[in-house]
């Protein structure tokens, strides 16, 4: 059974609709990819499983529970913990304030402390007192992700964790990838970069215009197909 | 020498400016919230002091310790129930509303009160001075000062040694971003008020000891704390007690040159201020 999952899930800005009728769904230990182009949708995906937009009711179930109504505030609560795009550190909390502040709204304990978080990235344990806005790319993406993680969440959601970062750097952070799976988490990566979301997935939806276009196993998923879903037929 | 005793009298002036201030000072770090009613508030503190200390007999120190609880929440719930829901993209809204509590306040308090002028009983203790080298010191602008920097060292703990404090923070600087560790904005802003009016009381209390009040005193100590909070810099609590010690230093000075110039020299001292560092002594880096 899914532990999370969108059914007929449409989003709006104003008069302008974003998402058609998405079903996604995620089980238990489970790592999905989206993938799509540019304002495809997977970033109003995102913020509408984690509660920043408003949802109908019955557009979201959790664990068995309709969540599509819940604020964010309470969504992070019932386990589901989201990396933003754009990182979006807190400029006035330090590297380890920033940490702690996302167990705010935990409820329990659980695998992810700080300890466990400086064990997956030790570079934060040395800048631990640093601003967070004064760390590289990188490790601002890795607070994010600790951040997140700290609220020890069923399902993470990860929005374009390598967006900005060299090729080296978005390495180190997929490499904690394994680990959180291990912790027990479910993951949704949203992805631009097709190789990375094939290789970190266990099944890949692609988007197109608030649409999902193409899903499947990584492996049953040929080029020229992800090349249509990607851009539209080339027909 | 008699300069000294002028600008020691100015500083500790300072510590009952930034009193009046250091509430409105919280409440815009946190949520950009302009409060015109906050000078009405004060007088409001300062009445329900006088309302304890004449219907219970208590001391004015004691009602005031009393009013806190009930002003926290009297804060809490203005915030929670009204003023939230004039937070947005649109900074009007906040200014049209507040404006309007001010005036009813005023109204009501004169309802209530009638516009008879009013004080808090004081003893040989709080009226006392004595005497340090070429400086007269009255214990009752000694211990304002003190308050007033209690309160800012207070507050600074709050901020950064609580987990209240990284929330106000973090929803300060992002309240989207906030929500989504957990943290309900709208309690935020509650608390951050309701502590607002906690330091309200404080500065009630001097105001109502030092000082005949009526209903209709409110937006003249809200000139006051404004100025303090716009040259010390938006949001920086250490510079509205700096920017409070500036504009009480300017009035005793002025007054010392000419008793008229008292309040004018201390708009002065603000418009200087402002001339040389537009946004304030201490800004915040990022905003
Ligand atoms: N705040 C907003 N107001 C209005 N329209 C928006 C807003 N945010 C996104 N959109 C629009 O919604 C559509 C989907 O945007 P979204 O950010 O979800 O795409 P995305 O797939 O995440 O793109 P990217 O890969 O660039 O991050 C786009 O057409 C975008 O212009
Ligand atoms: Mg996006």
């Amino acid at each position: 059974m899914a532990l999370l999952q969108t059914i007929a899930l449409t989003a709006h800005y104003g008069d302008f609709q974003a998402l058609f009728g998405v079903d996604i769904e995620v089980s238990e230990h489970e790592t999905i990819a989206i993938i799509g182009a540019n304002g495809a949708g997977k970033t109003t995906l995102m913020r509408s499983i984690a509660g920043v937009l408003k949802n109908a009711a019955g557009a979201v179930r959790f664990d068995g529970v309709d969540v599509g109504t819940l604020p964010a505030e309470e969504i992070v609560t019932q386990g589901v913990a989201m990396v933003p795009e754009g990182r979006k550190l807190f400029p006035s909390l330090s590297v380890e304030e920033n940490l702690l502040i996302g167990a705010y709204g935990r409820k329990g304990g659980g695998y992810w402390t700080l300890d466990a978080i400086y064990d997956l990235f030790p570079i934060l344990g040395d800048r631990r007192h640093n601003p967070g806005t004064a760390l590289s790319g990188g490790q601002q993406q890795m607070v994010a992700i600790g951040r997140a993680l700290m609220s020890n969440p069923r399902v993470l959601l990860c929005d374009e964790i390598s967006l900005g970062l060299a090729p080296v750097v978005i390495k180190d952070i997929y490499r904690a990838v394994p680990k959180i799976k291990k912790s027990g988490a479910s993951l949704i990566v949203v992805e631009q970069d097709i190789a990375q979301a094939l290789a970190v997935a266990d099944r890949v939806y692609c988007m197109m215009e608030g649409r999902v276009t193409l899903t499947g196993r990584p492996e049953s998923l040929n080029r020229d197909a992800i090349h249509d879903a990607y851009f539209g037929a080339s027909k | 020498m008699i300069w000294v005793d002028t600008i020691a009298q100015g500083v500790l002036l300072g510590g009952l400016y930034a009193l009046f201030a250091a509430g409105l000072s919280l409440v815009f770090g946190i949520m950009r919230l302009v409060n015109l009613a906050h000078g009405d508030l004060i007088v409001m503190g300062a009445y329900l002091i006088l309302l304890l200390v004449t219907l219970l007999g208590l001391p004015p120190f004691l009602a005031a310790a009393v009013a806190m609880p009930l002003m926290f929440c009297i804060g809490w719930c203005l915030q929670k129930f009204l003023l939230n829901r004039t937070l947005g993209d649109d900074i009007l809204p906040p200014l049209l509303v507040t404006f309007g509590l001010s005036i009813a306040l005023q109204n009501a308090l004169l309802e209530g009160f009638s516009a008879d002028s009013q004080r808090l009983p004081t003893n040989a203790m709080t009226t006392a001075s004595f005497q340090a080298g070429p400086i007269s010191l009255g214990v009752m602008p000694l211990l304002t000062f003190g308050s007033a920097v209690l309160v800012i060292i207070g507050l600074n703990q709050l901020f950064y040694r609580t987990e209240l404090g990284r929330a106000f923070r973090a929803t300060s600087d992002d309240a989207t971003t906030a929500s989504l560790m957990g943290i309900k904005p709208a309690n935020i802003f509650a608390a951050a008020t309701g502590i607002a009016l906690v330091i309200v009381t404080i500065a009630a209390l001097y105001l109502g000891l030092r000082a005949n009040f009526d209903p209709n005193v409110g937006p003249a100590r809200l000139i006051y704390a404004f100025e303090a909070v716009i040259i010390g810099g938006l949001g920086s609590l250490w510079g509205t007690l700096a920017g409070g010690i500036i504009i009480g230093v300017a009035q005793t000075v002025g007054a010392a040159i000419n008793p008229e110039w008292q309040i004018l020299s201390g708009h002065i001292a603000f418009l200087l201020v402002l001339l040389v560092r537009p946004r304030g002594l201490f800004p915040r880096a990022h905003d």
